[in-house]
């Protein structure tokens, strides 16, 4: 339960900074020092320009626009809100505003795998709490947390629905069901020796 | 030739369908024998996935749970011609799970290979829509109030209403939007239907573009379900390539396009309006009503929005008649509904039946009790916004104003069962806790209300004046349903209001 805790005053962070900002990890500020973040870099640049011309004409496009460069690049870089904004023709703060309004857009790189563990009723009724405690003694880290070694990024969701086979996790896109922590050590080892 | 079906839905593949369906075609290859492998939909005992079928001139025969080590077992017994094994279950229609259900949306769905419009027509597939297109738009919309179809997402609103109140506004650019935003805890029937059936999700929503007069429909599926977005694509490309959609669709002469379109993990956008700000780009903050969807939605413009199911039960409605639909169920609640049975329970999944069954006929007779073999204490009913339910009242049918008669909601179908270990105060608190991450922040109820709930909960359960920090949670409660813009912080209490109602033992200081 020290685990419901933390979520909360994690929750109400959530919004301005769950992610941390890339050139200064652990700063909960992190969303006010974009001023003194880095540029994108060209690669990156090419690909939100080429992303925002391609999408540009499509009805309500920043959402897609978002999914594209997250999927491209990783994460959303704070650098990448300007060009958005100008390409799409709105302002900064609304592109800010719709970042950091959903919970699956990143503001910083994730960890080479990503591990999202349900914390949703189902998944609770069958020790989903417990399992999420194995799991941050298993990495060594907190929910929103990546392992110091870059290898993994632990995050909670609310329903995989997967409520038939709880409890639930989503590594790297694959959903697991009826997970125990032996099951979810042995998934992890089969990560820790892929890329 | 034979034919093996193993399901691609993702809840089987959680289950390790993906590497049974590989060592299947391995083993059949190392055996030199021909096998079509086809991947369908789950029939939804998640109990006996991953389910692998074989066709045998008696029908479809069911093994299951099947494991990587089970395969060359069942080559050995040879289990392609239906031979016998200890995983065995007969013909897969037989298995009682499957046999009492009255699967009318879910009939497809399992069975057909969902990428396949050839299939789907061979299976009755577009016969709803052919009919549609030979009738006047005014009675496709009649048809849909008669057959008495509410909406499944959980609002239970008359889905003929609706669509009256959009074909009846001046036409120009409406559209059809679906709900797949399937956020509730418990519910998973959506999901299944989506990588099961797609292609009936898209008919029926065919039909309420020529019904209403929209060309244009946007799917808003959730960012959570990466296999039910690839298996939508595949189906809508397919549906395109038989000319399903597009210009002159089946010839008719009409238009319908369609996309699916991406949440990015906001529980809020559930909420009807809320996912209209969404699919224009937006943050998915609700906005008030009126004007209703209906008459200034997406853009601006009428449009409809209805969950998955409700979509998907069109097309049945179409073919088998209004009159038909309306003879399944009771009272106000007409049709069937699937009914998702969750969380701990010995055989979770999917059970379409006609409204009208009792929540111990589902809990037991088909879930078979809980998954640890404990009692049941309570079930939560219709999501994190769904009231908890005590034992005592499982003999309640399980339909829209019979849960409403004991201050419960059906929402969209979910159910999710606990065993007698579970603590409701951390359960009520754990309401307000996602009510709190999910907030959109517009209205104060809500985004504050939440988190002082939890604040008021941790002080019960850390036992500082207990009696009146109850009932200052009781009052907050209170405030949060009347005072809230939409469902969210409107309906979040309800779990809140159940537990304190009827396990008021569990709300006491806890030890350390």
């Amino acid at each position: 339960m020290i685990a419901q805790g933390k979520d909360i005053g994690q929750a109400a962070a959530r919004r301005g900074s769950r992610a941390t900002a890339p050139d200064k990890p652990g700063d909960p500020a992190g969303t006010y020092t974009c001023c003194l973040m880095k540029t994108l870099d060209a690669a990156q640049e090419a690909a939100v320009r080429r992303i925002v011309a391609e999408l540009k004409g499509r009805p309500g496009p920043l959402i897609e626009v978002l999914h594209a460069i997250q999927q491209d690049l990783g994460y959303v870089p704070e650098a990448a809100v300007a060009p958005v904004a100008e390409g799409l023709n709105l302002s900064r703060a609304e592109v800010h505003g719709v970042v950091t309004f959903y919970h699956h857009f990143r503001r910083a790189p994730a960890g080479a795998h990503t591990v999202s563990l349900c914390q949703a009723e189902a998944c609770q009724s069958m020790g989903a709490l417990a399992l999420a405690e194995h799991a941050r003694r298993r990495l060594g880290v907190g929910f929103h947390e990546t392992t110091p070694d870059g290898r993994f990024t632990l995050e909670p969701i609310y329903c995989l629905g997967n409520c038939a086979c709880s409890p639930a996790a989503m590594i790297d896109g694959k959903l697991h069901g009826r997970l125990t922590p032996a099951r979810f050590d042995e998934l992890i080892a089969a990560q820790a020796k892929s890329p | 030739m034979s034919t093996v079906y193993v399901p691609r839905d993702s809840g089987a593949q959680s289950l390790g369908a993906e590497e049974v369906a590989q060592a299947i075609t391995a083993e059949a290859r190392r055996l030199n024998v021909p096998v079509t492998l086809v991947r369908n939909g789950s029939r939804g005992a998640y109990a006996l996935e991953p389910l692998v079928e074989v066709a045998t001139p008696q029908g479809r025969i069911a093994y299951g749970p099947v494991t990587v080590a089970d395969v060359r077992p069942l080559f050995a017994a040879g289990f392609l011609a239906g031979g016998a094994h200890a995983l065995a279950h007969g013909p897969t229609a037989e298995i009682p799970w499957f046999k009492g259900q009255q699967r009318l949306t879910f009939a497809r769905v399992g069975i057909v290979d969902p990428a396949s419009v050839a299939d789907y027509l061979k299976s009755g597939g577009y016969e709803g829509l052919t009919r549609a297109l030979a009738m006047e738009t005014s009675a496709i919309v009649a048809a849909i109030l008669t057959s008495g179809l509410r909406g499944r997402g959980g609002a239970a609103f008359p889905t003929g209403i609706k669509w009256k109140t959009v074909h009846d506004q001046p036409a120009g650019q409406k559209y059809i939007t679906c709900n797949a935003d399937e956020g509730d805890s418990g519910t998973f029937a959506d999901r299944m239907l989506m990588e099961g059936d797609p292609l009936s999700l898209i008919e029926g929503m065919t039909i309420a573009g020529i019904a209403v007069g929209a060309t244009q429909g946007y799917i808003y599926l959730r960012a959570e379900y990466p296999d039910a977005h690839r298996a939508l694509n595949t189906a809508i490309a397919a549906a395109y390539q038989a000319r399903y959609l597009g210009d002159d669709l089946a010839g008719s002469g009409r238009r319908f396009d369609l996309e699916v379109r991406l949440g990015a993990g906001a529980y809020i956008c559930g909420e009807e309006t809320s996912m209209l700000e969404s699919l224009e780009g937006r943050r998915g903050e609700v906005r008030v009503r009126p004007p209703l969807p209906a008459i200034k939605g997406l853009f601006g413009r009428p449009t409809i929005v209805n969950n998955v199911i409700t979509l998907a039960s069109v097309p049945w409605i179409m073919a088998h008649g209004a009159e038909a639909y309306a003879n399944y169920g009771t009272g106000k609640s007409r049709g069937t509904l699937p009914i998702q049975l969750a969380g701990n329970i010995k055989n979770g999944g999917l059970v379409e039946r006609a409204f009208g069954l009792s929540l111990r006929e589902l809990l037991y007779d088909y879930g078979g009790g809980s998954a640890t073999g404990r009692p049941i204490r309570t079930v939560q009913i219709g999501g994190p916004l769904g009231a908890y339910v005590p034992a005592a009242q499982f003999d309640v049918a399980v339909d829209y104003e019979s849960l409403a008669g004991i201050g419960a909601l059906l929402g969209h179908g979910g159910i999710v069962a606990f065993d007698d270990t579970v603590d409701m105060a951390r359960m009520a608190r754990y309401a307000m806790e996602f009510c709190a991450i999910e907030s959109c922040g517009k209205c104060t109820p809500c985004r504050i209300g939440s988190t002082r709930g939890v604040e008021v909960i941790d002080r019960i359960l850390a036992g500082v004046e207990a009696e009146r920090n109850v009932r200052l949670l009781e009052d907050l409660c209170e405030t949060m349903v009347q005072g809230s813009l939409c469902g969210l912080g409107g309906m979040a209490p309800f779990p809140v209001q159940s537990a304190l109602k009827h396990f008021r033992e569990d709300f006491r200081a806890q030890p350390k």
